[in-house]
């Protein structure tokens, strides 16, 4: 009963570990690895105009609905203009206005947006679009046309797919050469393709946007389709007909409206700049938690000052060391000094290094033992004796300092980071092993410590375990419930294999 | 390997995680711990009980006892001193005998002199706890200093055998008696190189006998065969083991029983975390008898567990491993 109830708590806190891990990864986008950076690019559209003298009021489609993007951040740089956003149809419009201007102005709107796989289209579904009433001989051309690429297809994607083939390359149509006229541009194209699609009783809408590149100074407004097919929003290339949407493309707008109005005002000019730049993508799924409205970013130990973030980044990495040490005690039957020591250890060795601090370690231990053999001769009472080792551990390791800084070790210098406590209970309880159980007994515990604390180190020194605790310390409850479980494991540890072996052999 | 795990568990071999989690923790409760863990407690509800346990010459509570060591002893020549919260053997001395011409001499067993301010710097050191779990400050006991039973005479070199049985809820299921070496230096401790001897439970007899992980059939010493050695009074001696579950409540202990020339069987110490090495000895696991003595009612009289016990964990009762 008890192990059953363990194995639902063990399995309770897992799952709550690993949901709210899935969560940040998944919808959040914290990054799994620590050279993870993320991309985000900065927009900027300029809208110029020459105000004549009077009032001025100026529209600007902005982005909105945005596959694959998602807004970080956003402002607007308009000097002596009120401005509001507001949403129509076509999407989010900011409205600039002002009671009297006069001469050359310019209005600017800066959007920085990353790249968010999980943001997809949240529109309801449109209804039926009229078919369109045209003059003839276009009613004939679209009728027939319609009836030609309906038999080449099977549903809306593979319809579009088939006529937008078609209006790309004509060969010699004439129904379709007579829809698209003269020099079609692709947003003639797409404009004949959404009339056609209508006359099919299949919803289109023109979409507008702009490819995010590394750096570009006046960047394109491209034309792109959306068919809906009954449950989504497909997307097609109205030149080349290829289906999809390209990773790169932000849709700014959607409709027929123009990108910028302005009354009250002549030559007006709309440009976009982009430059791309790489940020820390923690700061990104933070500001996405934020969108999102989720308090986990508030809980975020990233929200802590600056130092208490570097002492946590080290804390939390401990109970994945103890578990090490769970691990090689009670699995593997490695015998150390102290339960905990070896994880204590491991963290002076962040400072010294592994070779330099097995070796410090080592001579420390080494040079502590001998002297405490000595002191046995003297016959000191048990505490005065453990303060005296730990003044001789104290200088021995400003006696390694100064030696090694002389010497030009400058690594030996971080000797003063190990545990003094520890390194004094060591020496202790290995000169007390060694005197009762005999020196192999000693060496081997030792040796144990040695190895553990070397374990830990490797494991909790991983810079990816490190970001993984640091980023996602819910990971701990999945360490805490594997700690759980390895409470209750019956089975043999690995030495016990060697111990018993006289008891498997024969028969 | 999985086929090494397979034969010990088939063999009934315990580990020390599955010793923990099914044995000691359920059926040790840890407030009872105290009764074992502290020697002169264990003693002191031996005696109460009218269970045979070496005489108690006094006690060295404080450094300042120390001075009146001499005065407790003074009327024998040998004793054995002990930390309470000694563990494995570990911070006893045995004192043979003084000199009658310098008092402020002490001869140990293994021959060796020490002066009374070397004894004394050993009771300060177990009173600051060096032996003690976890270097808790502990008291010294001084106790009667056993006297090998000639039984044992070809059997061992200097100290005291002794016979550890482990009793699961009363009922002795598993026994084995370590001898001293020269190895040892005298001391019935198996990880310093005494021979372990696996026991028969039904007839007290030894079966064979281990050094560490090696087979030995004679005492390295002696040279007396290891098999075959049948210890006297062995009913009695089983009976006291089992008393060890009236006596402390604990349902997983290992009691240890020495046999003294002059008061027969005396029970030494029990231990809540008894060893597993006892399975080296006998050449047998302990989790198949554990779990049939797990499923025995529980039985408030002893001499029928003992007698229960005798049939159902007799050496041709039970498959060994060897």
């Amino acid at each position: 009963m008890s192990r059953f109830k363990l194995m639902v708590l063990a399995l309770v806190l897992a799952a709550i570990g690993l949901g709210l891990f899935a969560y940040k990864v998944r919808v959040l986008g914290y990054p799994l690895r620590p050279d993870a950076e993320a991309r985000i690019w900065t927009v900027e559209t300029r809208v110029a105009f020459e105000a004549a003298s009077g009032p001025v009021k100026a529209s600007l489609f902005i982005p909105n609905l945005t596959p694959g993007f998602a807004i970080l951040d956003e402002n607007f740089v308009s000097r002596d203009f009120g401005f509001t956003t507001q949403y129509v149809s076509g999407g989010r419009q900011v409205q600039w206005a002002v009671r009297q201007a006069e001469g050359l102005r310019a209005l600017y709107y800066r959007v920085v947006v990353y790249r968010d796989p999980v943001r997809q289209e949240t529109d309801t579904t449109p209804p039926f679009p009229p078919v369109p009433k045209l003059a003839e001989p276009f009613n004939t051309a679209m009728e027939m046309l319609v009836e030609r690429v309906r038999g080449l297809s099977a549903d809306p994607a593979s319809f579009t797919a088939e006529l937008l083939k078609r209006l790309a390359r004509p060969n010699g149509d004439q129904d379709i050469e007579l829809l698209l006229g003269d020099a079609p541009d692709a947003v003639d194209r797409a404009r004949t393709a959404m009339t056609v699609l209508a006359a099919a009783s299949i919803p289109a809408r023109l979409v507008r946007g702009i490819r995010m590149a590394e750096r570009e100074r006046d960047a394109e407004i491209l034309p792109w389709l959306e068919v809906h097919d009954g449950e989504r929003w497909l997307y097609f290339d109205p030149v080349t007909g290829r289906e999809g949407l390209p990773e790169d493309f932000l849709i700014w707008w959607r409709g027929e409206d123009p990108l910028v109005q302005v009354d009250g005002a002549n030559a007006v000019e709309a440009g976009f700049s982009i430059h791309s730049s790489v940020a820390d993508p923690i700061i990104v799924a933070r500001r996405r938690a934020e969108v999102h409205e989720d308090g986990l970013a508030e809980f975020s130990l990233f929200a802590l000052p600056i130092q208490s973030q570097a002492v946590y980044g080290v804390l939390l990495a401990v109970p994945i060391g103890a578990l090490l040490v769970v691990l090689l005690r009670n699995v593997i039957g490695l015998q150390t000094f102290g339960t905990f020591m070896p994880v204590l250890i491991a963290m002076a060795f962040r400072e010294t290094q592994l070779l330099w601090g097995v070796l410090l370690f080592s001579l420390l231990v080494f040079i502590g033992l001998s002297i405490r053999f000595y002191m046995e001769k003297l016959r000191l009472l048990l505490v005065p004796r453990l303060a005296a080792v730990l003044t001789i551990v104290v200088l021995l390791m400003v006696l390694v300092s100064l030696l090694s800084h002389r010497l030009g070790f400058e690594i030996g210098l971080s000797v003063g980071l190990f545990p003094m406590v520890i390194m004094t209970m060591t020496i202790e309880r290995m000169s007390i092993v060694w005197e009762e159980r005999g020196p192999g007994d000693a060496i081997k515990q030792g040796l144990g410590s040695l190895t553990v604390a070397a374990g830990c180190y490797l494991i909790m020194g991983l810079a990816l375990v490190e970001h993984l605790v640091f980023v996602f310390p819910e990971l701990l409850l999945v360490t805490l419930a594997a700690t759980l479980l390895l409470g209750r494991y019956t089975g043999y540890r690995l030495t016990e294999l060697v111990r018993f072996r006289e008891l498997r052999e024969g028969n | 390997m999985l086929g090494w795990i397979r034969t010990l568990h088939e063999r009934g071999v315990l580990g020390m995680n599955e010793r923990n989690t099914e044995y000691i923790m359920r059926l040790n409760p840890r407030r009872l711990y105290p009764l074992v863990d502290d020697k002169l407690r264990t003693k002191e509800l031996a005696i109460a009980a009218g269970i045979a346990v070496p005489q108690l010459y006094g006690v060295i509570r404080t450094e300042h006892d120390i001075g009146s060591l001499a005065e407790l002893v003074s009327n024998t020549q040998d004793f054995a001193i002990k930390p309470a919260h000694g563990s494995g053997g570990d911070g006893i001395m045995v004192v043979a005998g003084r000199s009658p011409r310098t008092p402020d001499i002490y001869r140990l067993v293994d021959g060796t002199l020490v002066t009374d301010s070397a004894i004394g710097f050993h009771l300060s050191n177990i009173l600051a706890g060096q032996f003690s779990l976890g270097g808790h400050r502990d008291v010294a006991l001084l106790e009667y200093c056993i006297k090998v039973d000639p039984i044992f005479a070809e059997h061992c070199f200097q100290g005291v055998p002794d016979i550890r049985v482990i009793v699961v809820r009363g009922y002795p299921i598993m026994a084995m008696i370590r001898l001293p070496t020269r190895r040892s230096r005298g001391k019935a401790n198996l990880h310093q190189g005494a021979v372990g001897a696996g026991m028969d439970i039904a007839t007290g007899v030894t079966t064979w006998g281990v050094i560490g992980n090696d087979k030995v059939v004679e005492h390295p010493d002696t040279g007396a065969p290891i098999a075959g050695l049948a210890i006297p009074r062995w009913d009695y001696l089983l009976t006291l083991a089992a008393r060890g579950y009236e006596l402390t409540g604990l349902g997983y202990i290992g009691v240890d029983i020495v046999l003294d020339r002059q008061f027969g069987p005396l029970i030494l110490e029990l231990n809540a975390r008894p060893g597993l090495n006892i399975q080296i000895c006998n050449r047998a696991g302990l989790r198949h008898r554990a779990e049939r003595a797990m499923a025995l009612p529980e039985e408030p009289d002893i001499a029928a567990r003992v007698a229960r016990s005798r049939e159902l964990f007799a050496a041709a009762a039970m498959p060994a491993a060897a």
